[in-house]
């Protein structure tokens, strides 16, 4: 496979993912904001920090209002990462490669695409925009859905996979990061608010698909070590983060020379094994998020070396 | 409503399905009168299904204006096909194969002996002043004695019914996927109408293409390595090297994609590390294919291409050099060398065509500018051209100027009448112009696609079909005699 091509379906796989896994982090957002009592206000600003995109978002914007930062994470040109860039960028790719992926997936994409951009108004109303995230994340799992049962499952399939997983795996911890740094943990505080609490940790599972599952496995009731361990450490559970970098090992493991991105990977793994989530406090995991977001960075960087069309020197 | 077509009127022109006022030619009885039977708002739909389905499968091409920079289109596409019989066609192929085998005896002749120049028939003058001879060529033979593998014939219908062949594209012609998109498409919305035809079917160009790039394959081997090389995403037929590379499980590649190793082999960079490359058709035009041989700036090619190929390691299709025959000029005395080289007479004729170069005919052009189409020898994609019966006054003065210049770089014909075809327009039928361009693969065997891609000119009463100025294209069905 060439590999010019390996990297650009490694990006569709990313783009796609993170268009989704935005998505998600919208609508967990409006309804939390239904669910917390009068008088508290969570605000949308940490949805501005999970993405990362502080800084671009100040060159736009003064204020990080509902409006402001709805606009900003659905349709916004300048925002790299928007759900329309997101998809702008995974077609691009895509476009690059349509020798490789199935026709019927790049007609979805194009679908995808174009309602994305054509209902981009409607997803910017109140009213409009939980059918707009709806649409959007259906969609990108109808095509996800699809690339899995008609993909040829050759080395495009693994890149695809690592691409897919180690974003999901990147959204995940920076869903837990921002959603949890907002969570009053003080613990006087945290008597009053332990309803409110719940709730937050509630969006936390709801924006990645797993409260249910939680409360199936793990148990009913909703709390920070057991939602910890659970999303850091499962390995069943597909936006797991050890779900997600198990994945990637075992696609890698089926790719040539493969020894120094599967050594930055397993550093990454027992990184993340070693880490107890008991009395995790809040400035310590942050930092500890950190730290994994670093590792994902190294690793991203290893593959790009080992198996990218680097520019001529 | 119902489709009224009484109203249909293609004037003094050919119309290919409807002889006379209201009535069918006898080829396309059937699709007039279910034409008939449908109404206006049927019509419409079926046209806007389509659209529809053209965007959602990303038929698009590129291009380039001022106002926008670079944008992707859909492909306009006009969901009434052109009608052909099968015996007229038979024709038409036959006389494609004569032409293509002829041409390509021409142009490994003037890479060796240059027998037809010595022998007076072609003459050195036109050679000499070729834009598109590339002395980097001279001494090479490529497998079979082939440089054009792919050639992209435009063919006209005159007023009286005639067709001919109005230019030969041995670059890089492209134009063949929407031909396989377009009955996609067709089969899609106009269903009812393909059991009434069963007109022949058209998707096996893509294995004939690969069968040929694999005939020219350097290395005996069971499967060779074929890739397509194009420009990228940013050229206007990006959407036709990726389908093609795709319909035949080849890779598509960018040269950077490509290197030429010390032992003058081709390599393509992957991921498990170099992998030898056979067959390389190249949608990139010669002077961009290596930096080494030709444009030293060019990032689209590969350096030492040419090296690798004239060491006969890898082959190339359309082989370098091939667009000599490629110009107006030369297209002039395709008769002459059909004749040189086959002894045979040729089996579509030509358009009568002025060359600039010889004084009488070059004063015939001069008096007649107003009623004359001229054209330079190295253009395509309709630009730089003069419509005589549509241009003023400074326009002409301009290109009387342009052809005393240099007049080796001029050829003119007569304004032809070009055939019109029924064509969606709002809710109703209206004619509007057409061309064809059918495909021929060279290769062991000549083989031609069956119809080609059909262009229209969308606007009322335009002669000019290309994509990049406003014109569309259709679905071109060769149907037995016998089922109409």
């Amino acid at each position: 496979m060439l590999s010019r091509v390996a990297e650009a379906i490694y990006w569709f796989g990313r783009y796609l993912e993170r268009a989704e896994n935005t998505a998600r982090l919208i609508r967990v957002n409006s309804h939390l904001m239904l669910d917390t009592p009068k008088g508290i206000s969570l605000g949308w600003e940490p949805l501005i920090s999970i993405t990362g995109l502080g800084k671009n978002f100040d060159d736009f914007y003064t204020e990080a209002t509902e409006r402001n930062v709805v606009k900003f994470l659905i349709g916004d040109l300048n925002n790299p990462s928007s759900i329309l860039n997101s998809l702008a960028m995974a077609r691009e790719n895509c476009r690059t490669v349509r020798d490789i992926i199935p026709r019927t997936a790049w007609q979805n994409l194009n679908k995808l695409y174009l309602f994305a951009k054509e209902s981009v108004s409607s997803g910017l109303t109140k009213k409009g925009r939980d059918e707009y995230l709806d649409g959007i994340i259906a969609s990108s799992q109808q095509l996800n859905g699809l690339l899995y049962s008609v993909m040829y499952q050759d080395e495009a399939w693994l890149f695809l996979r690592i691409g897919r997983n180690i974003e999901r795996a990147e959204m995940t911890t920076r869903i837990l990061d921002v959603r949890s740094s907002d969570l009053l943990t003080d613990e006087e505080e945290l008597f009053e608010s332990r309803s409110l609490e719940g709730v937050q940790w509630i969006s936390v599972l709801k924006s990645l698909s797993a409260y249910s599952i939680y409360r199936r496995t793990v148990q009913v009731r909703v709390s920070r070590t057991p939602v910890l361990n659970f999303l850091f450490h499962d390995t069943h559970f597909p936006r797991a983060i050890t779900h997600c970098l198990n994945s990637v090992e075992e696609s890698l493991g089926n790719l040539p020379r493969n020894n120094i991105p599967l050594k930055s990977l397993r550093l990454l793994v027992q990184k993340i094994n070693a880490r107890k989530m008991d009395h995790l406090e809040q400035e310590a995991l942050h930092k500890f998020i950190d730290e994994i977001q670093s590792s994902i960075r190294r690793f991203h960087l290893a593959i790009e070396k080992q198996y990218f069309l680097l520019p001529p020197d | 409503m119902a489709l009224d077509l009484t109203q249909y009127d293609p004037g003094r022109f050919y119309d290919e399905s409807i002889s006379s006022k209201n009535r069918a030619r006898s080829s396309c009885k059937e699709l007039i009168k279910r034409l008939r039977k449908m109404d206006e708002d049927d019509l419409a739909a079926r046209q806007t299904a389509a659209d529809l389905a053209i965007k959602e499968m990303g038929i698009s091409f590129r291009i380039y204006t001022k106002k926008e920079g670079t944008i992707d289109r859909n492909w306009p596409f006009d969901i009434v096909p052109r009608i052909i019989l099968k015996s007229e066609w038979d024709t038409i192929e036959a006389g494609l194969i004569q032409r293509v085998k002829a041409l390509n005896l021409f142009i490994d002749d003037l890479y060796h002996e240059q027998k037809i120049i010595k022998d007076g028939v072609f003459p050195a003058e036109v050679l000499a002043d070729s834009k598109n001879f590339r002395p980097q060529c001279v001494g090479v033979s490529p497998p079979g004695g082939i440089w054009a593998h792919i050639c992209g014939s435009d063919l006209v219908r005159d007023v009286d019914g005639t067709v001919y062949v109005l230019e030969d594209n041995l670059r890089v012609p492209s134009g063949v996927s929407y031909m396989l998109e377009n009955r996609e498409v067709t089969k899609r919305v106009f269903p009812e109408l393909f059991e009434a035809y069963a007109p022949l079917p058209v998707d096996d160009y893509p294995t004939q293409l690969n069968d040929m790039l694999c005939s020219i394959s350097p290395r005996r081997v069971k499967r060779p390595e074929v890739v397509v090389l194009t420009p990228g995403i940013y050229n206007s037929a990006y959407f036709e090297h990726a389908y093609l590379a795709h319909q035949m499980g080849a890779e598509l590649v960018e040269g950077r994609d490509l290197f030429v190793d010390k032992d003058e082999c081709v390599y393509m960079r992957t991921v498990a590390g170099p992998q030898r490359v056979d067959v390389i058709y190249r949608r990139i035009d010669d002077e961009f294919i290596d930096p080494e041989a030709f444009l030293e700036d060019s990032t689209l090619g590969v350096p030492g291409l040419m090296r690798a190929w004239k060491a006969g390691n890898v082959g190339l299709a359309n082989a370098p050099g091939a667009g000599v025959a490629d110009d107006k000029v030369v297209y002039a005395f395709v008769p002459e060398i059909i004749r040189y080289y086959l002894d045979e007479e040729p089996g579509i004729p030509n358009v009568p065509t002025f060359r600039c170069m010889y004084k009488d005919e070059r004063d015939y052009v001069l008096a007649n500018l107003d009623t004359l189409v001229v054209k330079p020898a190295n253009e395509s994609g309709g630009y730089g051209m003069l419509i005589g019966p549509n241009s003023t006054e400074a326009e002409r003065t301009t290109f009387a100027r342009l052809i005393k210049r240099s007049p080796r770089n001029y050829i003119a014909q007569p304004t032809l009448g070009i055939s019109t075809v029924p064509t969606i327009i709002g809710n109703h039928l209206e004619p509007r112009h057409v061309d064809l361009r059918p495909f021929i693969l060279s290769g062991k065997h000549t083989t031609v696609t069956t119809g080609g891609l059909t262009r229209v000119a969308l606007r009322k009463g335009s002669l000019v079909v290309n994509s990049s100025q406003g014109g569309g294209s259709k679905d071109t069905w060769i149907v037995p005699d016998a089922g109409v």
